[in-house]
Protein backbone atom coordinates (compact mmCIF):
# COMPACT_ATOMS: atom_id res chain seq x y z
CA UNK A 1 0.00 0.00 0.00
CA UNK A 2 2.94 1.91 0.82
CA UNK A 3 6.62 2.11 -0.28
CA UNK A 4 8.94 4.35 0.81
CA UNK A 5 12.51 4.42 -1.54
CA UNK A 6 16.05 5.59 -0.49
CA UNK A 7 14.15 8.28 1.20
CA UNK A 8 16.50 11.23 2.79
CA UNK A 9 16.64 14.60 4.28
CA UNK A 10 19.15 16.80 5.64
CA UNK A 11 18.44 19.98 8.10
CA UNK A 12 21.38 21.23 7.90
CA UNK A 13 24.30 19.10 7.41
CA UNK A 14 22.52 16.75 9.84
CA UNK A 15 20.63 13.90 7.37
CA UNK A 16 17.80 13.01 9.92
CA UNK A 17 16.35 10.52 7.68
CA UNK A 18 19.03 8.59 5.48
CA UNK A 19 18.76 6.15 2.49
CA UNK A 20 15.53 4.91 4.70
CA UNK A 21 13.15 2.16 2.49
CA UNK A 22 10.22 0.18 3.70
CA UNK A 23 6.94 -1.05 2.53
CA UNK A 24 3.77 -1.41 4.11
CA UNK A 25 1.43 -4.18 3.15
CA UNK A 26 -2.38 -3.00 3.17
CA UNK A 27 -4.38 -4.11 6.57
CA UNK A 28 -1.64 -4.40 8.76
CA UNK A 29 -0.33 -2.60 11.69
CA UNK A 30 3.57 -1.49 10.68
CA UNK A 31 5.51 0.14 13.91
CA UNK A 32 8.75 2.19 13.35
CA UNK A 33 11.12 2.16 16.51
CA UNK A 34 14.43 3.63 17.53
CA UNK A 35 16.16 5.17 20.41
CA UNK A 36 15.68 9.65 20.74
CA UNK A 37 16.31 11.12 17.69
CA UNK A 38 16.60 8.14 15.28
CA UNK A 39 14.77 10.22 12.76
CA UNK A 40 10.85 8.51 13.27
CA UNK A 41 9.14 11.67 13.56
CA UNK A 42 10.81 13.44 10.42
CA UNK A 43 9.84 10.26 8.61
CA UNK A 44 6.60 10.46 9.32
CA UNK A 45 6.28 14.22 8.52
CA UNK A 46 7.93 13.42 5.28
CA UNK A 47 5.42 10.45 4.29
CA UNK A 48 2.86 13.06 5.86
CA UNK A 49 3.90 15.95 3.47
CA UNK A 50 5.21 17.83 6.13
CA UNK A 51 8.22 18.13 5.05
CA UNK A 52 9.21 17.59 1.44
CA UNK A 53 12.33 14.79 1.15
CA UNK A 54 15.41 15.68 -0.50
CA UNK A 55 15.75 12.34 -2.07
CA UNK A 56 14.05 9.34 -2.53
CA UNK A 57 10.38 8.35 -3.43
CA UNK A 58 7.02 7.57 -1.55
CA UNK A 59 4.28 6.14 -3.14
CA UNK A 60 0.53 5.24 -2.07
CA UNK A 61 -0.87 2.23 -4.22
CA UNK A 62 1.58 2.26 -6.86
CA UNK A 63 1.32 6.46 -7.60
CA UNK A 64 3.93 8.57 -6.31
CA UNK A 65 3.42 11.18 -3.84
CA UNK A 66 6.40 12.41 -3.01
CA UNK A 67 6.27 16.13 -2.07
CA UNK A 68 2.48 16.39 -2.41
CA UNK A 69 0.67 18.58 0.04
CA UNK A 70 -0.55 17.25 3.14
CA UNK A 71 -4.46 19.07 2.22
CA UNK A 72 -4.03 17.05 -1.29
CA UNK A 73 -2.74 13.94 0.79
CA UNK A 74 -5.81 13.77 2.99
CA UNK A 75 -7.80 13.80 -0.07
CA UNK A 76 -5.94 10.51 -1.31
CA UNK A 77 -7.05 8.79 2.08
CA UNK A 78 -4.58 9.58 4.47
CA UNK A 79 -4.63 11.02 7.94
CA UNK A 80 -2.33 11.31 11.11
CA UNK A 81 -1.97 12.10 14.67
CA UNK A 82 0.47 14.11 16.13
CA UNK A 83 3.24 13.97 18.99
CA UNK A 84 2.92 17.10 20.64
CA UNK A 85 -0.60 17.43 20.55
CA UNK A 86 -2.03 19.21 17.21
CA UNK A 87 -5.55 20.19 18.84
CA UNK A 88 -7.58 23.03 17.99
CA UNK A 89 -7.48 24.44 21.51
CA UNK A 90 -10.18 27.79 20.43
CA UNK A 91 -12.65 24.88 19.37
CA UNK A 92 -15.28 22.20 21.10
CA UNK A 93 -13.96 19.00 21.40
CA UNK A 94 -16.36 17.85 19.07
CA UNK A 95 -15.91 20.52 16.64
CA UNK A 96 -12.21 19.52 16.22
CA UNK A 97 -13.56 15.79 15.42
CA UNK A 98 -16.11 17.45 12.75
CA UNK A 99 -13.08 19.38 11.47
CA UNK A 100 -11.84 15.92 10.34
CA UNK A 101 -14.25 15.36 8.58
CA UNK A 102 -13.86 18.36 6.47
CA UNK A 103 -13.26 16.72 2.71
CA UNK A 104 -16.66 15.18 3.04
CA UNK A 105 -18.44 18.60 3.64
CA UNK A 106 -19.61 21.15 1.30
CA UNK A 107 -17.00 23.93 2.72
CA UNK A 108 -17.94 26.77 0.73
CA UNK A 109 -17.96 30.49 2.74
CA UNK A 110 -21.13 31.24 1.03
CA UNK A 111 -23.05 28.36 1.85
CA UNK A 112 -21.62 28.21 5.13
CA UNK A 113 -23.31 31.53 5.78
CA UNK A 114 -26.40 31.60 4.45
CA UNK A 115 -26.87 28.61 6.77
CA UNK A 116 -27.12 25.93 3.30
CA UNK A 117 -25.05 23.21 5.87
CA UNK A 118 -27.07 23.01 8.80
CA UNK A 119 -28.71 19.69 7.99
CA UNK A 120 -25.36 18.08 7.00
CA UNK A 121 -24.23 19.56 9.73
CA UNK A 122 -26.31 17.89 12.87
CA UNK A 123 -25.38 14.39 10.92
CA UNK A 124 -21.70 14.88 10.92
CA UNK A 125 -22.17 16.53 14.87
CA UNK A 126 -24.14 12.76 15.37
CA UNK A 127 -20.67 11.34 13.70
CA UNK A 128 -18.43 13.24 15.66
CA UNK A 129 -19.89 12.06 18.87
CA UNK A 130 -20.02 8.08 17.50
CA UNK A 131 -16.30 8.49 16.84
CA UNK A 132 -15.53 10.12 20.17
CA UNK A 133 -17.50 7.17 21.91
CA UNK A 134 -15.41 4.84 20.02
CA UNK A 135 -12.17 6.35 20.85
CA UNK A 136 -13.20 6.26 24.40
CA UNK A 137 -13.66 9.95 25.35
CA UNK A 138 -17.67 9.84 24.42
CA UNK A 139 -18.13 11.49 28.28
CA UNK A 140 -16.35 14.51 26.57
CA UNK A 141 -18.59 15.71 23.61
CA UNK A 142 -20.07 18.67 25.10
CA UNK A 143 -16.43 19.87 26.61
CA UNK A 144 -14.06 22.73 25.12
CA UNK A 145 -11.04 21.38 23.73
CA UNK A 146 -9.08 23.54 26.64
CA UNK A 147 -11.15 21.76 29.04
CA UNK A 148 -9.71 18.34 28.31
CA UNK A 149 -7.07 16.23 30.13
CA UNK A 150 -3.95 15.16 28.46
CA UNK A 151 -4.89 11.43 28.03
CA UNK A 152 -8.35 12.80 26.21
CA UNK A 153 -6.72 14.94 23.49
CA UNK A 154 -4.68 11.98 22.81
CA UNK A 155 -7.52 10.06 21.96
CA UNK A 156 -9.14 12.94 20.52
CA UNK A 157 -6.78 13.37 17.63
CA UNK A 158 -7.51 9.55 16.41
CA UNK A 159 -10.95 10.25 16.38
CA UNK A 160 -10.25 13.48 14.63
CA UNK A 161 -7.68 11.48 12.14
CA UNK A 162 -10.70 8.43 11.86
CA UNK A 163 -13.44 11.17 10.76
CA UNK A 164 -11.66 11.81 7.39
CA UNK A 165 -12.25 8.17 7.31
CA UNK A 166 -8.68 7.28 6.03
CA UNK A 167 -7.46 4.08 4.18
CA UNK A 168 -4.01 4.51 5.67
CA UNK A 169 -3.64 5.94 9.53
CA UNK A 170 -0.14 7.63 10.67
CA UNK A 171 -0.17 7.34 14.41
CA UNK A 172 2.84 9.39 16.01
CA UNK A 173 3.57 7.96 19.55
CA UNK A 174 -0.50 7.98 20.59
CA UNK A 175 0.41 6.07 24.08
CA UNK A 176 3.40 8.75 24.76
CA UNK A 177 2.88 10.70 28.42
CA UNK A 178 -0.16 8.16 29.04
CA UNK A 179 -0.73 5.63 31.94
CA UNK A 180 -0.67 2.25 31.69
CA UNK A 181 -4.30 1.84 32.27
CA UNK A 182 -4.34 4.25 29.10
CA UNK A 183 -1.99 2.91 26.97
CA UNK A 184 -3.56 -0.31 27.25
CA UNK A 185 -7.11 0.96 26.57
CA UNK A 186 -5.11 2.97 23.07
CA UNK A 187 -3.40 -0.66 22.00
CA UNK A 188 -6.86 -2.18 21.93
CA UNK A 189 -8.17 0.93 20.19
CA UNK A 190 -5.41 0.79 17.30
CA UNK A 191 -6.16 -3.39 17.34
CA UNK A 192 -10.02 -2.13 16.44
CA UNK A 193 -8.94 0.48 14.26
CA UNK A 194 -6.60 -2.29 11.67
CA UNK A 195 -9.37 -4.98 12.21
CA UNK A 196 -12.04 -2.17 10.57
CA UNK A 197 -9.67 -2.34 7.34
CA UNK A 198 -7.84 0.49 7.81
CA UNK A 199 -3.84 0.45 7.30
CA UNK A 200 -2.08 1.87 10.72
CA UNK A 201 1.81 3.04 10.42
CA UNK A 202 2.61 3.88 14.32
CA UNK A 203 5.71 5.65 15.63
CA UNK A 204 5.73 4.47 19.31
CA UNK A 205 8.53 4.55 22.26
CA UNK A 206 6.15 2.06 24.52
CA UNK A 207 7.53 -1.49 23.50
CA UNK A 208 5.14 -3.72 25.22
CA UNK A 209 2.64 -2.20 23.22
CA UNK A 210 4.33 -2.02 19.92
CA UNK A 211 5.45 -5.79 20.59
CA UNK A 212 2.03 -6.47 21.53
CA UNK A 213 -0.05 -5.08 18.29
CA UNK A 214 2.56 -5.11 15.32
CA UNK A 215 2.43 -7.23 12.35
CA UNK A 216 5.81 -5.95 10.99
CA UNK A 217 8.29 -3.78 12.91
CA UNK A 218 10.91 -1.02 11.26
CA UNK A 219 13.97 -0.35 13.64
CA UNK A 220 15.58 3.18 12.76
CA UNK A 221 18.78 4.16 14.28
CA UNK A 222 20.85 7.26 13.47
CA UNK A 223 18.41 8.05 10.44
CA UNK A 224 18.94 4.66 8.91
CA UNK A 225 17.25 1.78 8.25
CA UNK A 226 18.63 -0.78 10.99
CA UNK A 227 16.24 -4.05 11.64
CA UNK A 228 13.40 -5.27 10.12
CA UNK A 229 10.65 -7.65 10.97
CA UNK A 230 7.96 -9.41 12.74
CA UNK A 231 8.07 -8.92 16.56
CA UNK A 232 9.20 -12.09 17.31
CA UNK A 233 12.49 -11.30 14.77
CA UNK A 234 13.26 -7.83 16.29
CA UNK A 235 12.96 -8.97 19.71
CA UNK A 236 15.92 -11.29 18.54
CA UNK A 237 17.51 -9.61 16.80
CA UNK A 238 21.42 -8.44 17.77
CA UNK A 239 21.74 -5.34 16.17
CA UNK A 240 18.37 -4.04 17.91
CA UNK A 241 19.39 -5.08 21.52
CA UNK A 242 22.77 -3.60 20.72
CA UNK A 243 21.48 -0.68 19.84
CA UNK A 244 18.65 0.15 22.57
CA UNK A 245 21.30 -1.61 25.38
CA UNK A 246 24.68 0.07 24.01
CA UNK A 247 26.03 -3.45 24.42
CA UNK A 248 28.94 -5.07 22.54
CA UNK B 1 -25.61 25.72 22.40
CA UNK B 2 -27.39 26.08 19.20
CA UNK B 3 -30.43 27.10 20.67
CA UNK B 4 -28.90 29.31 22.58
CA UNK B 5 -27.34 30.93 20.09
CA UNK B 6 -31.03 31.59 17.95
CA UNK B 7 -32.05 32.89 21.00
CA UNK B 8 -29.61 35.79 21.85
CA UNK B 9 -30.27 36.37 17.74
CA UNK B 10 -33.62 36.89 18.73
CA UNK B 11 -32.94 38.55 21.71
CA UNK B 12 -30.82 41.09 19.44
CA UNK B 13 -33.39 41.65 16.95
CA UNK B 14 -35.91 42.48 19.38
CA UNK B 15 -33.84 45.20 20.75
CA UNK B 16 -32.96 46.69 17.75
CA UNK B 17 -36.21 47.37 16.65
CA UNK B 18 -37.68 48.87 20.36
CA UNK B 19 -34.25 50.72 20.60
CA UNK B 20 -35.99 53.62 18.35
CA UNK B 21 -38.42 53.70 21.28
CA UNK B 22 -35.96 54.94 24.03
CA UNK B 23 -33.96 57.46 21.86
CA UNK B 24 -35.39 60.58 22.76
CA UNK B 25 -33.27 62.11 20.40
CA UNK B 26 -31.83 63.03 17.24
CA UNK B 27 -28.06 62.75 18.46
CA UNK B 28 -28.95 59.25 19.84
CA UNK B 29 -29.98 57.92 16.73
CA UNK B 30 -26.79 59.29 14.91
CA UNK B 31 -24.45 57.48 17.53
CA UNK B 32 -26.59 53.92 17.06
CA UNK B 33 -26.68 54.50 13.67
CA UNK B 34 -22.72 55.06 13.19
CA UNK B 35 -22.68 51.96 15.82
CA UNK B 36 -24.29 49.68 13.79
CA UNK B 37 -22.63 51.06 10.23
CA UNK B 38 -19.25 50.25 11.86
CA UNK B 39 -20.39 46.82 13.02
CA UNK B 40 -20.78 45.65 10.13
CA UNK B 41 -17.31 46.25 8.82
CA UNK B 42 -16.35 45.00 12.19
CA UNK B 43 -18.40 41.70 12.17
CA UNK B 44 -16.37 41.10 8.94
CA UNK B 45 -12.66 41.48 10.11
CA UNK B 46 -13.53 39.55 13.05
CA UNK B 47 -14.22 36.66 10.59
CA UNK B 48 -10.90 37.31 9.15
CA UNK B 49 -9.08 38.04 12.47
CA UNK B 50 -11.22 36.07 15.20
CA UNK B 51 -12.16 33.20 13.02
CA UNK B 52 -9.21 32.61 10.94
CA UNK B 53 -6.95 34.20 13.29
CA UNK B 54 -5.54 36.70 10.51
CA UNK B 55 -4.43 40.13 11.82
CA UNK B 56 -5.42 43.10 9.40
CA UNK B 57 -3.94 46.45 10.31
CA UNK B 58 -5.47 47.99 7.39
CA UNK B 59 -8.95 47.43 6.73
CA UNK B 60 -9.87 51.10 6.97
CA UNK B 61 -8.88 50.93 3.23
CA UNK B 62 -11.69 48.99 2.54
CA UNK B 63 -14.13 50.61 4.40
CA UNK B 64 -12.99 53.62 2.45
CA UNK B 65 -13.05 52.39 -1.08
CA UNK B 66 -16.35 51.21 -0.19
CA UNK B 67 -17.12 54.27 0.78
CA UNK B 68 -15.62 56.40 -1.84
CA UNK B 69 -16.38 53.46 -4.79
CA UNK B 70 -19.98 54.01 -4.15
CA UNK B 71 -19.57 58.17 -3.59
CA UNK B 72 -17.42 58.75 -7.18
CA UNK B 73 -19.72 56.31 -9.04
CA UNK B 74 -22.99 58.54 -7.87
CA UNK B 75 -21.54 61.74 -8.14
CA UNK B 76 -19.41 61.78 -11.28
CA UNK B 77 -21.14 58.74 -12.79
CA UNK B 78 -24.32 59.67 -11.86
CA UNK B 79 -24.99 55.65 -10.96
CA UNK B 80 -28.26 55.01 -8.87
CA UNK B 81 -26.47 54.91 -5.61
CA UNK B 82 -28.02 51.19 -4.40
CA UNK B 83 -26.17 49.81 -7.45
CA UNK B 84 -23.26 51.95 -6.92
CA UNK B 85 -22.80 50.04 -3.46
CA UNK B 86 -23.43 47.37 -5.15
CA UNK B 87 -20.85 47.86 -8.11
CA UNK B 88 -17.92 48.84 -5.14
CA UNK B 89 -18.46 45.62 -3.40
CA UNK B 90 -18.11 43.80 -6.20
CA UNK B 91 -14.70 45.47 -7.34
CA UNK B 92 -13.50 45.76 -3.68
CA UNK B 93 -13.76 42.20 -3.35
CA UNK B 94 -11.90 41.05 -7.06
CA UNK B 95 -9.13 43.44 -6.00
CA UNK B 96 -8.89 41.59 -2.05
CA UNK B 97 -8.75 38.57 -4.13
CA UNK B 98 -5.96 39.95 -6.25
CA UNK B 99 -3.93 40.91 -3.57
CA UNK B 100 -4.73 38.59 -1.11
CA UNK B 101 -3.52 35.43 -3.19
CA UNK B 102 0.38 36.65 -3.66
CA UNK B 103 0.47 37.98 0.20
CA UNK B 104 -0.69 34.74 1.56
CA UNK B 105 2.16 32.99 -0.18
CA UNK B 106 4.33 34.33 2.23
CA UNK B 107 4.84 33.21 5.37
CA UNK B 108 4.41 34.65 9.12
CA UNK B 109 3.21 38.27 10.04
CA UNK B 110 3.11 39.32 5.89
CA UNK B 111 -0.53 39.77 5.91
CA UNK B 112 -0.82 42.15 8.90
CA UNK B 113 2.27 44.51 7.07
CA UNK B 114 1.02 43.87 3.59
CA UNK B 115 -2.48 45.35 4.87
CA UNK B 116 -0.53 48.36 6.75
CA UNK B 117 0.87 49.10 3.56
CA UNK B 118 -2.40 49.00 1.93
CA UNK B 119 -4.28 51.21 4.55
CA UNK B 120 -1.18 53.64 3.73
CA UNK B 121 -1.35 53.73 -0.05
CA UNK B 122 -5.21 53.87 -0.09
CA UNK B 123 -5.12 56.60 2.07
CA UNK B 124 -2.67 58.75 0.01
CA UNK B 125 -4.44 58.11 -2.78
CA UNK B 126 -7.77 59.42 -1.48
CA UNK B 127 -5.41 62.44 -0.56
CA UNK B 128 -3.87 62.94 -4.15
CA UNK B 129 -6.22 62.17 -6.47
CA UNK B 130 -8.37 65.18 -6.02
CA UNK B 131 -9.59 65.50 -9.55
CA UNK B 132 -11.76 62.42 -8.14
CA UNK B 133 -12.27 62.11 -4.55
CA UNK B 134 -11.74 66.11 -3.72
CA UNK B 135 -8.48 65.44 -1.64
CA UNK B 136 -7.86 66.19 1.80
CA UNK B 137 -10.93 68.10 2.11
CA UNK B 138 -13.16 64.87 1.40
CA UNK B 139 -16.20 65.08 -0.98
CA UNK B 140 -19.76 65.30 -0.38
CA UNK B 141 -21.91 62.06 -1.27
CA UNK B 142 -25.52 62.07 -3.02
CA UNK B 143 -28.27 60.05 -0.60
CA UNK B 144 -29.72 56.88 -1.57
CA UNK B 145 -32.71 56.76 -3.32
CA UNK B 146 -35.64 54.63 -4.05
CA UNK B 147 -37.55 55.63 -7.06
CA UNK B 148 -38.49 59.30 -6.08
CA UNK B 149 -37.97 58.56 -2.11
CA UNK B 150 -34.92 59.79 -0.58
CA UNK B 151 -33.68 58.73 2.24
CA UNK B 152 -32.32 61.23 4.84
CA UNK B 153 -34.32 61.01 7.84
CA UNK B 154 -32.42 59.45 11.23
CA UNK B 155 -35.07 57.33 11.27
CA UNK B 156 -35.50 55.95 7.85
CA UNK B 157 -31.32 55.21 8.17
CA UNK B 158 -31.62 53.76 11.62
CA UNK B 159 -34.15 51.20 9.96
CA UNK B 160 -31.87 50.27 6.72
CA UNK B 161 -28.71 50.36 9.16
CA UNK B 162 -30.30 47.86 11.85
CA UNK B 163 -31.53 45.84 9.00
CA UNK B 164 -28.21 46.06 7.54
CA UNK B 165 -26.52 44.57 10.99
CA UNK B 166 -29.06 41.93 11.55
CA UNK B 167 -28.23 40.30 7.98
CA UNK B 168 -24.65 40.27 8.60
CA UNK B 169 -24.80 38.92 11.89
CA UNK B 170 -27.06 36.27 10.37
CA UNK B 171 -24.13 35.52 8.02
CA UNK B 172 -21.48 35.76 10.31
CA UNK B 173 -23.66 32.86 13.22
CA UNK B 174 -23.98 31.02 10.49
CA UNK B 175 -20.52 31.20 9.11
CA UNK B 176 -19.28 29.94 12.38
CA UNK B 177 -21.23 26.87 13.06
CA UNK B 178 -20.69 25.12 9.36
CA UNK B 179 -18.26 23.39 7.81
CA UNK B 180 -16.37 26.50 6.22
CA UNK B 181 -16.50 28.30 9.75
CA UNK B 182 -14.81 25.02 11.45
CA UNK B 183 -11.86 25.16 8.77
CA UNK B 184 -11.34 28.78 9.51
CA UNK B 185 -11.09 28.17 13.12
CA UNK B 186 -9.44 25.17 12.90
CA UNK B 187 -6.38 26.65 10.57
CA UNK B 188 -6.33 29.49 13.58
CA UNK B 189 -6.07 26.66 16.09
CA UNK B 190 -3.69 24.75 14.18
CA UNK B 191 -2.16 25.33 10.71
CA UNK B 192 -1.41 21.93 10.60
CA UNK B 193 -3.68 20.12 11.92
CA UNK B 194 -5.89 21.69 9.57
CA UNK B 195 -3.67 21.12 6.36
CA UNK B 196 -3.42 17.43 7.74
CA UNK B 197 -7.66 17.63 7.76
CA UNK B 198 -7.73 18.32 4.06
CA UNK B 199 -8.18 22.18 4.73
CA UNK B 200 -6.69 23.97 1.41
CA UNK B 201 -5.48 26.76 3.92
CA UNK B 202 -4.21 29.24 1.30
CA UNK B 203 -7.39 29.62 -0.26
CA UNK B 204 -9.67 29.65 3.16
CA UNK B 205 -7.74 32.41 4.36
CA UNK B 206 -8.39 34.24 0.70
CA UNK B 207 -11.54 33.96 0.63
CA UNK B 208 -12.12 35.21 4.68
CA UNK B 209 -10.25 38.18 3.58
CA UNK B 210 -12.05 38.60 0.69
CA UNK B 211 -15.71 38.12 2.58
CA UNK B 212 -14.05 40.54 5.38
CA UNK B 213 -13.41 43.21 2.49
CA UNK B 214 -17.26 42.95 1.14
CA UNK B 215 -18.71 43.78 4.75
CA UNK B 216 -16.23 46.57 5.54
CA UNK B 217 -17.33 48.01 1.70
CA UNK B 218 -20.75 47.68 2.51
CA UNK B 219 -20.46 49.45 5.81
CA UNK B 220 -17.99 52.28 4.32
CA UNK B 221 -20.24 52.57 1.36
CA UNK B 222 -23.57 52.97 3.87
CA UNK B 223 -21.59 55.35 5.90
CA UNK B 224 -20.59 57.47 2.99
CA UNK B 225 -24.37 58.07 1.90
CA UNK B 226 -25.58 58.46 5.59
CA UNK B 227 -23.08 61.03 6.61
CA UNK B 228 -23.57 62.79 2.70
CA UNK B 229 -19.65 63.21 2.81
CA UNK B 230 -16.60 61.30 3.18
CA UNK B 231 -12.78 62.31 3.90
CA UNK B 232 -9.96 60.30 4.10
CA UNK B 233 -9.83 60.04 7.65
CA UNK B 234 -11.83 56.98 6.91
CA UNK B 235 -8.75 55.25 5.71
CA UNK B 236 -6.54 56.60 8.28
CA UNK B 237 -4.31 54.15 10.43
CA UNK B 238 -6.14 55.41 13.40
CA UNK B 239 -9.37 53.73 11.92
CA UNK B 240 -8.02 50.88 10.79
CA UNK B 241 -6.94 50.16 14.20
CA UNK B 242 -9.69 51.22 15.77
CA UNK B 243 -11.92 48.40 13.75
CA UNK B 244 -8.92 46.08 14.95
CA UNK B 245 -9.38 46.88 18.55
CA UNK B 246 -12.99 46.28 18.44
CA UNK B 247 -12.64 42.73 17.41
CA UNK B 248 -10.51 42.46 20.34
CA UNK B 249 -12.37 43.76 22.88
CA UNK B 250 -15.12 42.24 22.43
CA UNK B 251 -14.19 39.09 21.83
CA UNK B 252 -12.18 36.93 19.31
CA UNK B 253 -14.53 34.72 16.54
CA UNK B 254 -17.67 36.48 18.57
CA UNK B 255 -20.34 38.13 16.28
CA UNK B 256 -21.75 39.37 19.46
CA UNK B 257 -18.20 40.42 21.20
CA UNK B 258 -18.20 42.25 17.75
CA UNK B 259 -21.25 44.62 17.74
CA UNK B 260 -20.25 45.34 21.86
CA UNK B 261 -17.14 45.98 21.10
CA UNK B 262 -17.78 48.38 18.01
CA UNK B 263 -20.85 49.87 20.66
CA UNK B 264 -18.57 50.63 23.66
CA UNK B 265 -15.49 51.88 21.37
CA UNK B 266 -18.34 54.47 19.79
CA UNK B 267 -19.87 55.78 22.17
CA UNK B 268 -16.97 55.91 24.97
CA UNK B 269 -15.55 58.69 22.94
CA UNK B 270 -18.83 60.33 22.76
CA UNK B 271 -18.33 60.59 26.36
CA UNK B 272 -15.14 61.43 26.71
CA UNK B 273 -15.75 64.82 24.41
CA UNK B 274 -12.56 67.47 23.19
CA UNK B 275 -9.83 64.99 24.54
CA UNK B 276 -10.20 63.89 20.28
CA UNK B 277 -6.60 64.27 20.94
CA UNK B 278 -5.88 61.18 23.00
CA UNK B 279 -8.10 59.41 21.16
CA UNK B 280 -4.86 56.93 19.65
CA UNK B 281 -3.59 56.80 23.40
CA UNK B 282 -7.41 55.50 24.32
CA UNK B 283 -7.46 52.83 21.89
CA UNK B 284 -4.06 51.77 22.68
CA UNK B 285 -4.57 51.66 26.35
CA UNK B 286 -8.25 49.60 26.02
CA UNK B 287 -6.29 47.36 23.65
CA UNK B 288 -3.49 46.87 26.69
CA UNK B 289 -5.86 45.87 29.47
CA UNK B 290 -7.91 43.46 27.46
CA UNK B 291 -5.06 41.70 25.78
CA UNK B 292 -3.66 41.72 30.01
CA UNK B 293 -6.97 41.17 31.34
CA UNK B 294 -9.29 39.54 29.05
CA UNK B 295 -7.54 38.28 26.09
CA UNK B 296 -10.92 36.41 25.09
CA UNK B 297 -12.40 39.59 25.13
CA UNK B 298 -15.83 40.69 26.79
CA UNK B 299 -18.32 38.79 25.27
CA UNK B 300 -16.38 35.22 25.66
CA UNK B 301 -15.11 35.73 28.58
CA UNK B 302 -18.48 36.92 30.19
CA UNK B 303 -19.89 33.66 28.64
CA UNK B 304 -17.66 31.55 29.96
CA UNK B 305 -18.22 32.99 33.53
CA UNK B 306 -22.00 32.58 32.81
CA UNK B 307 -21.46 28.84 32.28
CA UNK B 308 -19.79 28.17 34.96
CA UNK B 309 -22.04 29.27 37.20
CA UNK B 310 -24.83 27.15 35.64
CA UNK B 311 -22.44 24.19 35.57
CA UNK B 312 -22.16 24.21 39.20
Amino acid sequence: MLEVTGLTKRFGGVAAVQNVSFTVRGNTVHSVIGPNGAGKTTLFNLISGVYVPDEGEIRLDGSSITGISPDHLASLGMSRTFQNLQICMNMTACENVMLGAHLHTKSSLMRGMIGGSRRQDAELRDRAVTLMEYVGVGDYAGAHATQLPFGVLKRLEIARALASTPRLLLLDEPAAGLNETETHEVAELIRNIAASGITVVLVEHDMKMVMGISDHILVLDYGKNLAEGTAEEIRHDSRVIEAYLGAD
Amino acid sequence: MKTLFSRSFIATIVALALLPLVLVNDFLIDVSIRVMLTAIAVIGLNILMGFAGQVSIGHAAFVAAGAYGSAILATHLNINPIISILVAAVGVAIFAWVIAKPILKLKGHSLTMATLGLGIIVNMILINEVNWTGGPDGMPVPPVRIGDFAVIRPLHWYWVAASTLIVSMWLSLNLFDSPAGRALRGLNGSEMAARVMGVDVGSFKTRAFVVSAVFATISGSLTAHYLAFVSPVMASFTHSVELATMVVLGGMASTYGALVGTALLTTLPQLLGGFEDFEMMFFGFILMVTMMFLPMGLVPSIARIIERRRAR
